[in-house]
């Protein structure tokens, strides 16, 4: 099957608390998918043993919040944060598919509350709080209590003065909230900027895609901002942007490596590495003086 | 605009008839006056009932004042400063010095040209990444002098170019939004036009927002929400309904602190008096914080962007 369809099978199970290690165990090694970079036939337990990035073209397929933490954390280091903290419907908007419908669903697909999982943890033995968006959700759109969330943990990181680590995917602002949705670019970027006068640490890994009002607030307001191999990350949507020149678009645009070569971030990691080498910035970046 | 049609018609018959000689025909007077009354009554009825996608098209009127009208107005003194000091000078972004009534202040604002040519020089106010820097830049020099910041909203959006892109549009934004919440001086925003998404937000929030009351300030364009909804960029009227991108809406959700009305028709049928009506609420706004610490702006301002936001949960 392709590799589309197994997230669609997989997001029937429930969430479980991000503490323990991804349920490799519960997937059969027998399953076959196709990647979506070379269009091999894998091994799934094989996909998963490399962390979702194809052994055969480096293909890194998205993943969950719940997986990513697990992936990068010490085990059993996370707790959870502001996990009750989800969207309310506030323009009572009921064009096209009604919004209070979409979260219920996305909460139900995903056993997520909300786009965003916020906690306390370890990465290679350093104490930060985290925060990872997760795109099965509406698009991790930052709605109200996404924005909530992350100003929430850049507080906690400044009042705790471990450093911040966010890991986003998104599709931007979450426009049926209106305005309010916009206005969490402003608030998380406030928090950002206060954590930063604060002396405290902010990595940033932007993760495929991230995109509109996300990177346009929080996520490249970072120290250091990594992003994974083959990530869309951009302001303004591909489509929109081929629409607006009428011409095609180059390859790799929007893409980590364009973004690399342009100056925009300063480094593209696999994802097989990303644990190390976030703890080895860490270790460079300890909270300054007060 | 489409939904003033019925009104330029009568109008148009009302100055036919004005130009016939009346003293062969008394009853033409007669006929005047009742038009006259008539064009009166329904100028009442178009423009008290506006629907949001009809303020959409008047905040979006060639002839309304623009961000130069104002500095030419309700400034003097006016130093303009150009550049970005990486790439560019990016003319939709209007950065600089002015004197407003005896007050230096810094501006900032979109600029959208009076005519073909200006507009393509500017963009149509549609910012690249180099505004956006020049701007950043703007906010730390005020912040460094303690002047305070005036801005002036009027974009469909930042561009959505390649190049744009590639040179950090969404960097460039983030650079604004982290700056002009730390800035240790007043900052007011004055909704004049338009506010697209994060090109207006980039120099679209602070300690006070004053919007005219056919400015419209949102999330995403109704064309871009429509599309997205319904797949038909036509339906933006109802988009723009479900965005509550109005002043009205805005101050009803505590996130605008002034509506300051408009004439009958929009900013563009008196300019001179908006543009003054603006100028006192500018001067007032600016008189209610001049007396604020420069720590206690900063913590009023975090807090203030702190407290928006619905959501379910503690
Ligand atoms: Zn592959």
């Amino acid at each position: 099957m392709p590799i589309s369809d197994w997230f669609k099978a997989r997001e029937q199970r429930r969430y479980t608390a991000p503490t323990t290690t991804v349920s490799v165990a519960d997937v059969p090694d027998g399953v076959w998918v196709r990647c979506e970079g070379c269009k091999r036939t894998l091994y799934m337990g094989d996909l998963e043993r490399s962390e979702m990035v194809c052994p055969s073209c480096g293909k890194h397929h998205d993943i969950t919040a719940p997986e990513r933490l697990a992936l990068l954390i010490d085990e059993g280091t996370f707790a959870e944060m502001d996990a009750d903290l989800s969207s309310g419907d506030p323009l009572d908007f009921t064009s096209g598919k009604a919004y209070a419908d979409q979260v219920v669903a996305a909460q139900e697909r995903t056993g997520l509350p909300e786009a965003i999982v916020t906690g306390t943890a370890s990465i290679g033995g350093h104490r930060v709080v985290i925060g990872v968006m997760d795109f099965r959700f509406i698009g991790a759109s930052m709605g109200s209590a996404v924005g909530e969330k992350i100003a929430r943990a850049f507080e906690m990181a400044a009042t705790l003065r471990h450093p911040l680590v966010m890991v986003t995917a998104s599709g931007g602002a979450r426009m049926q909230e209106g305005m309010l949705s916009l206005m969490q670019m402003a608030k998380t970027s406030a928090a950002a900027a206060r954590l930063a006068e604060m002396r405290v640490p902010y990595v940033a890994v932007l993760t495929n895609p991230t995109m509109g009002g996300v990177t346009a607030s929080f996520a490249t307001l970072a120290d250091v901002i990594i992003a994974e191999p083959g990530a869309l990350i951009g302001f303004a949507g591909p489509r929109l942007v081929e629409q607006t020149i009428r011409k095609s678009l180059p390859k790799g645009f929007q893409t980590a490596e364009a973004l690399l070569e342009h100056g925009m971030i300063d480094m593209v990691v696999d994802r097989r590495e990303l644990a190390s080498t976030l703890a080895l910035v860490l270790g460079y970046l300890q909270p300054g003086d007060e | 605009m489409e939904f003033e049609r019925p009104l330029a018609e009568l109008e148009d018959k009302l100055a036919s008839l004005k130009r016939v000689d009346l003293t062969d025909q008394p009853e033409l007077a007669a006929e005047i006056a009742e038009l006259e009354a008539e064009i009166g009554r329904i100028r009442e009825t178009l423009y008290t009932g506006l629907t949001p996608w009809e303020r959409v098209q008047i905040a979006r009127h060639p002839e309304r004042p623009k961000t130069d009208d104002y500095l030419a107005s309700l400034f003097t003194d006016v130093v303009e400063l150009h550049g970005d000091r990486l790439f560019g000078d990016d003319e939709a972004m209007f950065a600089g010095f002015g004197t407003l009534r005896g007050r230096r202040v810094a501006v900032l604002g979109h600029r959208k040209g009076k005519n073909t040519h200006e507009n393509v020089r500017r963009n149509f106010g549609s910012s690249h990444p180099e505004g956006f820097r020049k701007a950043e830049r703007l906010m730390h020099l005020a912040d460094r002098f303690g002047l305070p910041i005036v801005t002036f909203l009027d974009t469909a959006g930042a561009y959505p170019g390649i190049e744009d892109e590639d040179r950090g549009q969404a960097l460039a934004i983030a650079g604004c939004l982290a700056a002009l919440s730390r800035v240790r001086v007043p900052v007011v925003v004055t909704a004049i036009g338009e506010g697209g998404s994060g090109g207006a937000l980039a120099i679209g929030f602070g300690d006070r927002l004053i919007m005219l009351e056919n400015a419209y300030y949102s999330v995403i364009s109704p064309e871009m929400c429509a599309t997205i909804l319904h797949k038909d960029a036509r339906r933006a009227n109802e988009a723009s309904a479900c965005l509550q991108l109005t002043a009205a809406d805005l101050l009803r959700r505590g996130l605008a602190d002034e509506v300051v009305p408009e004439p009958l028709g929009g900013a563009h049928t008196d300019p001179p008096a908006v543009i003054e009506a603006i100028g006192d609420a500018l001067d007032a706004a600016l008189v209610s914080l001049a007396g604020i610490s420069r720590e206690a702006l900063v913590v009023a301002r975090y807090e203030r962007l702190r407290a928006i936001g619905e959501f379910t949960g503690e």
